[in-house]
Order: C-alpha cells, then structure tokens, then sequence
C-alpha cells in the first residue's frame, strides 16, 4: 500500500473543505489535497437549488450550485487538488489518514496537519422510534431532495412531512411545484424551527397545512407506505389520545435534526462535544488532537454557508500556522455555556486577538442580552430584539478585553423582565 | 376598507402584522411591525406579491436534471405557468451556468436560466 505525504489532507469537499484550501493555499501551503467522497465537489449545496445563499458573503441571493461553483472556480484558479470519488476510510490521532477510490485503490496519506470538514447527517426514523412498519416510502429530506434535484426522479405523489426544519419546508414546496400533493407538515414543538420566510413561502403559498404540537405515531404498509396518523401532543409532548387522523400517503419525508458527522473524527481520538456533536476546539479550531483541526457543520451545525465559509477561511489559516511552527502566545482559557446558551464554539480560547464566540439560544428570548464575563468581569455584551434556538447567536471579544484572562469565560443570556 | 394580517419574513421576530386596505386596494396603513422593512415588505406582499422560482428540468444527453432560476422574482400568481412552461422545455447539452433556458416566462419579461453547468 502506497503512503504519500502531505502537509495538509482536508477531508470533505464541501463549502466547508473548500474554504478551507482556499485559505489555506493562500496561506502559502501548497502541498495539501481536499479528498471528496462524491463524484464531484459542492457538498450539499449541489442539491441546494433554491436560492438565498450568499447574502452575507457576496451581497446577493445565490442558488446553491451557483455557491458552490464560486470556490469551485478560485479552487480551480489556485491548482487545489481535489480528489472525488474518494472515501475517507479512517484517520489515526498520528494523521495517518487512510482512504479507498476506484483509481487509485487503497492509499495512505502521512499529512502534516488534517481539516475535518465532513459535515452532517440527517436524524434518521430510526432516531425517531416511531412505531410500524419498515415499508418503502419513509425518506429524510435530505435524501428526497438528492433523489428530486440531482437524479431528476420523484420519490413519490402523495407526501407528508415530519419535522418543519427549513430543509422539510423546503421540500414541501420542492415536491409541490415537482408536481406532488403535500397533505400536511407535522412539528412535535408548539413552534416550527424554520425560517418565517420558508414557511410563508414553502408552506402557505401551497396552502400546505402546518401541524404544531403534533407528531407521526404510525407508519404504515405492506412493500410501500399506505398511511401515517398524526396525533396531538400535550405539553410532554405525549401524544393525546383521541387525536388520532389518518393520512393515506405514499411518502412519508423526516426534516428532524441535523447531526455532525464525526465517526473519522472518533477514530483519530478527537474528544467531542455532547451538546454540539462536534469537536471541542480552541479559537485556531484546533481540536484536541495535535494538527488536527474542525470546520463547518462537522463541528457544529450553521444555519447559514457563509457562516461555515467564514470558519472555515479560519481554520485553513490556523492550519497553515501549525504547518509554519507557530504557537498561541497565551494559554488557553476554557468557555462555558451559562444560562440560557447551548454549545458555545470554540470550548477554549487564547487570549491574543479578537474571538467571536457561537453559540445557540437554549430558548426564546425577547429584548434580551447576551453578556460574556470572566471572574466576574464583563468581557462582552450584546443586545437584541429577539434570540431563538433556531438562528444561532454570535458575540465578538475584544482583544484588548481578553489581554490578561486566565480564569474560565462564562457566556449567558441577560433577560429583562418586559412581560 | 379591508384587513390582511400577514407574517413578516425578514427576521425571526416574525411580526405578525395588519394591513388596512381601501376600496381601490391601496394600502392606507401597515400596524404591528417593528421596524421599517416590515412595512415595505407588508405594501408589496398585499399588493404585488413576487417569489423566486426555482426547479430542476430534464437534459438529453445527461444522465442529471439541470437546476434552473428566475433570473428575478415573478408575480406569484404566475408560479403555476412558469413551472408548466417548464415542464414543456426541451433542453440539450451542453448548457453554461447563467445561459437562458427560457426567455420571458409567462410575460412576466423574466428570463429563467441555467444555475450549473451541463457539459
């Protein structure tokens, strides 16, 4: 088996992966390969046609393909290497990283530095526990999208939806105009975690029912899915009996979480966040493991792509840093999550320059601010009309507040009592 | 004197707001929002509501479907039309990303076009 040596392996040709070599080549690292398990670079965006990507980065509403072919081309433009067609197989805590492709068979590249930059999965049924039968027809929306947009084939006519995510919303529309009956959108929480605009414009402009506190208690069918029931649920989100109505269906599409997709990152020993899924990072993205580093969705899930695009510029920079020998000037000191904030990336920062901290609201809260403190000192503080869990929340750190920090950074969320 | 209440779709506060509409249609007041892009965007909804489309349409000579845009918003009452007009369209490779695929659709003087490239 043929080893190669690379400074740089970046693994995932997504927005994120490309990004990153970007930046990284950039940097001056031009010994670095992006290794690409489909047929062709993009990530999910290639599935991604509807539009609204971009606005922060280029100032205007892109499609997805039309995002992706913009880092495709400065990709192409810098000589980055990118090998499609070419499955990851493992990366060892040494960054040894092992993979499979048609070509060029097994190979084993010894890289200098590593970026993770896998991205996510659906939650699958299976995550679900819902009851019934194993029958055709119960796909994630992910999955329908792939099969409608890139493979031009319709997974079925008759279709309900689990989970009012903006990618179930905009699948709901995506089926309707492809010519499908969408008979309903069921959301187990008394609010949907969409974006207003997709389900004004996915849902309503279709006249597509939006089912709040309700979920699926049974699927189903002998070969193919034949119905599902929908039934309330009480503020336990136990169903309630007595609620129960049926749907003859032949599609039943799951838009109920996403998950980083982190197995590679296990095997190399990366310790891993249970609140975010992804990696524990320091402001470098620097994960635990030496070299190794995480961007984009694998190390926590992004509402947009300019977001993941943005980190993950910082994380080919940062892995061109480690490449050139360069170390953080401070000791790093850990963030923790206070009241009201879920998963705040990075887990641990240095306090030698400017850090703006991610994290997502653990509810909704109206005229609220979000304060970042250090033994008792206030670092940060950041007002707004309104938080939810379903945009994730930033709060940028002044370097010349950080300068000196030693003791752990707590991150939380300040309300006004406003009724 | 007519009232629609609709959503704001700019920000995640999603204000629930009023429009008060007089006998010719035009709008004569916007109440509950909270900012000033809530009520520029409840004039125009009431009024001349406009969407993106967005689809995928068949190729010969490829084996995936090409993705394809409104090169802008069109009435939304022209969605339906534009998606049969779609559906009529008998493309071949290859097709740049950008190049029109569909001039004019439904006489909204909107051209759709290509979002990736087929070779």
């Amino acid at each position: 088996m043929e080893t190669i040596r690379k400074a740089l392996v970046i693994i995932g040709g997504g927005p994120a992966g490309l990004a990153a070599g970007i930046a990284a080549r950039e940097a001056g690292v031009t010994d670095l390969v992006i290794l690409e398990r489909e047929d062709e670079a993009g990530g999910i965006l290639r599935q991604c046609i509807h539009n609204g990507f971009g606005l922060h980065r280029y100032g205007e509403e892109l499609t997805g393909p039309e995002y992706a072919a913009r880092d495709i081309a400065r990709a192409a433009e810098l000589g980055l290497g990118i090998r499609c067609g070419t499955t990851v197989l493992s990366v060892s805590p040494e960054r040894l990283v092992t993979c499979v492709s048609k070509q060029e068979g097994l190979q084993v590249f010894e890289a200098g530095a590593v970026i993770l930059a896998m991205g996510c999965r659906e939650r699958p049924r299976g995550a679900l526990g819902t009851p019934g039968t194993r029958c055709a027809g119960v796909y994630t929306a992910g999955a329908a999208q792939k099969f409608v947009n890139l493979e031009g084939l319709m997974p079925g006519r008759r279709v309900v939806i689990l989970g009012s995510g903006d990618i179930g919303l905009i699948m709901a529309r995506r089926m309707t105009l492809q010519g499908a009956k969408v008979l309903a959108c069921v959301e187990l929480m008394p609010y949907s975690s969409g974006l207003n605009r997709n389900i004004v414009q996915c849902l309503q402009d279709f006249d597509i029912p939006l089912y709040l506190s309700h979920t699926v208690t049974d699927i189903r069918g002998r070969e193919r899915l034949e119905g599902v029931t929908v039934m309330e649920v009480d503020e336990h989100r136990r169903p309630i009996p007595g609620t129960e109505t049926d749907f003859a269906c032949d599609t039943l599409l799951l838009s109920v979480g996403l998950i980083p997709e982190n197995e590679l990152s296990r095997q190399a020993g990366v310790p891993l966040s249970p609140v975010t899924g992804g990696a524990v990072v320091d402001d470098r993205l620097h994960t635990g493991v030496p070299g190794i580093f995480a961007c984009g969705n694998v190390l926590h899930v992004h509402d947009l792509v300019d977001f993941v695009s943005d980190e993950s510029f910082r994380a080919g920079q940062a892995a061109a840093a480690f490449l050139r020998g360069e170390a953080p000037d401070a000791p790093a000191v850990e963030v923790r999550d206070g009241e009201g904030v879920r998963g705040t990336v990075p887990q641990r920062l240095h306090p030698d320059h400017d850090v703006t901290l991610m994290f997502r609201p653990a509810g909704v809260y109206k005229n609220a601010a979000v304060v970042a403190e250090s033994a008792g000192v206030e670092l940060a503080r950041k007002r707004a009309m309104i938080f939810t869990p379903g945009e994730m929340a930033t709060l940028p750190l002044k370097a010349e507040k950080l300068r000196g920090v030693t003791a752990p950074i707590t991150v939380r969320m300040e309300v006004k009592e406003n009724g | 004197m007519a009232e629609r209440v609709i959503t704001c779709i700019n920000c995640p506060m999603g204000c629930r707001m009023t429009v008060t509409l007089n006998e010719n249609g035009e709008v004569t007041g916007v109440a509950g929002n909270t900012c000033k892009r809530g009520e520029v965007y409840a004039r125009q909804e009431v009024t001349a509501p406009v969407r993106m489309v967005t689809a995928v349409v068949p190729v010969r000579g490829s084996a995936m479907p090409l993705s394809v845009k409104t090169r802008s918003p069109i009435p939304k009452k022209d969605i339906a039309a534009c998606m049969e007009a779609l559906r009529g369209l008998r493309l071949t490779a290859p097709i740049a990303a950008g190049s029109t695929v569909l001039s004019d659709v439904c006489g909204s003087g909107v051209d759709v076009i290509a979002t990736k490239t087929v070779d």
